[in-house]
C-alpha cells in the first residue's frame, strides 16, 4: 500500500467555522475519526464539543468549512439529520434523545417510521422489533418495562440503554455520544461504557464527549481537547497517562485563566 | 397482576372512556330529572345538530394543543369561510365553488398562522390572537357587517350531502363530524404526521435531533387547523341558511372546553381524539340539558364549570395508567396494606 494514502476515515472535518450572528462558537476545526477508532472529545461547558456535534449529526451546517463523510464529502448545505442517518452516523445526546410521554415503540422509531405507502405507520411492526432491542440489545428483563411504556418511566441509565440499542439496531458506522454517562449511577456508567467497548469490537467508529477524564481515557483511543471554539490538543492513548492527561487539562486550564487575568 | 386489574388495564387503554363515563352519567341524570324531553329522540337530534360544527373545531384543537401550541382564530376562521361560501353562491349560483373556495381560505388563513409561528417565532398565542381580530375584521368589512341569508342553498347538493337529513330526521354532519374524529385519531395515533406532533408538543428539541422537521410540520398544521375551522364554518352556515359576520364568537371557550375535559393536556405531547368527542358532546349538552331539568337558566355555568372540574380532575386521576391505577387507588383505600408500593397518584 502507498504511504502518501491516508488511512480511511469515518469522519474528517476541514477548517469547519460556525458563527451564530456574529458570535463566533468553532473556527479552523480540523478533525477526523478512523474507521475503527474512539475518540475522547474534551472540553468545558461551551467550548464548542455540542455545536460541532450538531455540525456533524446535520442539525444545523456550519458556516463554512468541508465534511467528509466515510471519505466522501457531503454537501453541508443539504445535510440534514435523515442525511446523516442515512450515512450511518447516529447520536446518542444526554439528555434528549427521547420523547418523555411517548411510547418506546414510537421512540425507536421517531424520524424513520416504518410505513405503509401513504406514511401510516406499520404499528406491529415497530413493536416487535422494539421489543427484540429491548430484550435481547439492552437487556429489559421483567421489569414491567415494555414496549408501550411511556420514556417517563425509565430511570437515566435506561433511557441511555434505549438511545444506544437504537443507534445499533440502525447499525451505525459512527456512534456519537454526548455525555452519556450524566446523571447515571456508577453500574450504568459500567453498561455504557461496555457498550463503547463493543463499538470498537464490532469494527465501528465512536466520538465519546464527556467530563469524566477517567471515563474517556479508558474507553478512547485518541483525546482531542477543544476550548472556546478550537481544538487545542490531540494526543493518543499510549503517549500519555491518566494522571498525565488529568494534570495537563488542568494546567491547561489554569493556563488559560492565568492568561485571563493578564 | 390479577386478571381483574388487567381487565381494568385493557378497558383503562380503551381512549376516552372516563369522559364516556362522565357523558352517559350526565344524560342519566337528566334523564332521571327531565324524563320527559331525554327519553324522547328529538332532544339528541338536536345536539346532533348544533355539536358537529364545534366537534370539528375541537378536533383541529386537539391537534394543535397536543402539538403544544395554541390556536386562538380559528372562530374568525368560521366567520371568514361563512362569507366565502355564502358571497360564491350568490354569485355563482351552485355550492361547489364557494364549498372549495371557503376551505382554501381557512387554509390560507391556517398557513400564515403556522407561517408566523414557525418560521418568525411569533408565540402561537399572540399570532393567532392577532390573526382572530384581524380576519373577523377582514370578514366584517368585506361583508359590510351585514347578514346574508341564502335560503336556496337547501335546494343544492352540497347542503344536502353534508346537511342533510337521513330519514328526515337524523343529521349527517353529524356522521361528517364523527367520521372525522375516526380519520384524524387514525392520522393522529397512526401517521407520522400524527407522531411528529406528538413529539414536536413533547419536546421539539428532541424532534428536531431525531431528524423531523419541525417548522414545516408546525405550518402543516396550522394549515390543517385553519381548514378544519372553514368546513366547521361551512356546516354552520350550510345548517342555517344565513351567513351572519358574528358567527362562530362564543366557541372558543366551549371548544377548548371540550379539548381538555376530553383529557387532553395543556403541556403538550399527547392528544385524546376520543376524549374531545365525548367532551364535545358533554359541553354541546349542557345548557339544554340543566334548562330542561327545569332547575333554571342561571344554573347553566354553574354546573358547566362544576362538569369540567370534574372531568379534568378524574382525567389527572387516572393519569397514564389508566383505569388499573383507579383500581388500584381503590383499593388501597378499602385495605390498607403495609408494602411499600409505589404511590398512586390520587391515593393519600
Amino acid at each position: 500500500m502507498a504511504e502518501s494514502n491516508p488511512a480511511p476515515t469515518a469522519l474528517r472535518m476541514i477548517d469547519i467555522a460556525k458563527y451564530f450572528g456574529s458570535v463566533c462558537a468553532l473556527k479552523d476545526i480540523n478533525f477526523e475519526v478512523g474507521r475503527n477508532e474512539i475518540v475522547g472529545l474534551i472540553g468545558d461547558n461551551g467550548a464548542g464539543k455540542s455545536t460541532l456535534v450538531k455540525i456533524l449529526t446535520g442539525v444545523f451546517p456550519p458556516t463554512s468549512g468541508q465534511l467528509f463523510i466515510a471519505d466522501r464529502r457531503v454537501d453541508t448545505g443539504s445535510y440534514s439529520v435523515k442525511t446523516a442517518h442515512s450515512l450511518g452516523i447516529e447520536t446518542v445526546y444526554q439528555d434528549k434523545s427521547l420523547g418523555e410521554k411517548q411510547a418506546m415503540w414510537r421512540n425507536f422509531f421517531i424520524g424513520r417510521e416504518l410505513t405503509y405507502p401513504l406514511g401510516f405507520l406499520r404499528v406491529r411492526e415497530q413493536k416487535k422489533i422494539a421489543h427484540e432491542i429491548m430484550v435481547n440489545t439492552i437487556g429489559f428483563r421483567g421489569r414491567g418495562i415494555g414496549v408501550e411504556s411511556k420514556a417517563s418511566k425509565l430511570s437515566g441509565g435506561e433511557r441511555q440503554g434505549v438511545a444506544i440499542g437504537r443507534a445499533m439496531h440502525f447499525e451505525a458506522d459512527l456512534i456519537i455520544l454526548d455525555e452519556p454517562t450524566v446523571a447515571l449511577s456508577l453500574k450504568e456508567v459500567r453498561k455504557v461504557l461496555n457498550f463503547v467497548h463493543k463499538i470498537k469490537e464490532g469494527g465501528k467508529a465512536c466520538i465519546y464527549i464527556s467530563h469524566n477524564i477517567a471515563d474517556v481515557y479508558e474507553i478512547a483511543d485518541r483525546f482531542v481537547v477543544i476550548d472556546r471554539g478550537e481544538i487545542v490538543a490531540g494526543v493518543e492513548k499510549g503517549k500519555i497517562s491518566l494522571k498525565e492527561l488529568d494534570e495537563f487539562l488542568l494546567e491547561y486550564s489554569h493556563g488559560l485563566k492565568d492568561r485571563g487575568r493578564q | 397482576m390479577s386478571r381483574r386489574a388487567s381487565l381494568l388495564g385493557v378497558l383503562g387503554r380503551l381512549e376516552g372512556l372516563p369522559v364516556a363515563v362522565v357523558l352517559a352519567l350526565l344524560y342519566a341524570v337528566f334523564i332521571f330529572a327531565a324524563p320527559t324531553v331525554f327519553t324522547g329522540y328529538r332532544i339528541y337530534m338536536s345536539f346532533f345538530q348544533t355539536v358537529p360544527p364545534m366537534l370539528v373545531l375541537a378536533i383541529g384543537l386537539t391537534f394543535v394543543i397536543t402539538a403544544g401550541e395554541i390556536d386562538l382564530s380559528f372562530p374568525a376562521v368560521v366567520a371568514l369561510s361563512g362569507f366565502v361560501f355564502t358571497w360564491c353562491f350568490q354569485t355563482f349560483g351552485v355550492g361547489w365553488p364557494g364549498f372549495l373556495l371557503a376551505l382554501l381560505a381557512g387554509a390560507l388563513v391556517g398557513w400564515v398562522n403556522g407561517f408566523l409561528v414557525a418560521r418568525l417565532r411569533v408565540p402561537s398565542i399572540m399570532a393567532t390572537l392577532a390573526a382572530q381580530f384581524f380576519w373577523y375584521g377582514f370578514t366584517i368589512l368585506v361583508a359590510g357587517g351585514l347578514q346574508i341569508d341564502i335560503a336556496s342553498v337547501i335546494s343544492t347538493p352540497v347542503h344536502t350531502i353534508f346537511v342533510g337529513r337521513v330519514f328526515q330526521v337524523f343529521p349527517l354532519q353529524a356522521l361528517w363530524s364523527l367520521g372525522l374524529v375516526i380519520f384524524f385519531w387514525f392520522i393522529l395515533n397512526r401517521h407520522r404526521f400524527g407522531q411528529a406532533i406528538m413529539f414536536i408538543g413533547d419536546n421539539a428539541e428532541v424532534a428536531r435531533v431525531m431528524g423531523i422537521g419541525v417548522e414545516a410540520t408546525r405550518i402543516r398544521l396550522f394549515t390543517l387547523n385553519g381548514a378544519l375551522a372553514a368546513f366547521a364554518g361551512l356546516l354552520l352556515t350550510l345548517e342555517i341558511n344565513v351567513f351572519y359576520p358574528t358567527q362562530g364568537q362564543g366557541m372558543l371557550l366551549p371548544v377548548m372546553a371540550a379539548v381538555f375535559i376530553g383529557g387532553t393536556s395543556i403541556a403538550g405531547g399527547q392528544g385524546v381524539l376520543m376524549g374531545t368527542l365525548f367532551g364535545m358532546y358533554i359541553i354541546g349538552s349542557l345548557e339544554a340539558g340543566v334548562v330542561a331539568t327545569g332547575i333554571g337558566g342561571y344554573w347553566v355555568q354553574l354546573v358547566e364549570g362544576l362538569v369540567m372540574a370534574a372531568s379534568v380532575i378524574l382525567n389527572i386521576v387516572i393519569g397514564d395508567e389508566g383505569l388499573s391505577a383507579l383500581a388500584w387507588t381503590a383499593r388501597r383505600w378499602a385495605a390498607p396494606s403495609p408494602s411499600p408500593e409505589k404511590e398512586g397518584r390520587g391515593g393519600g
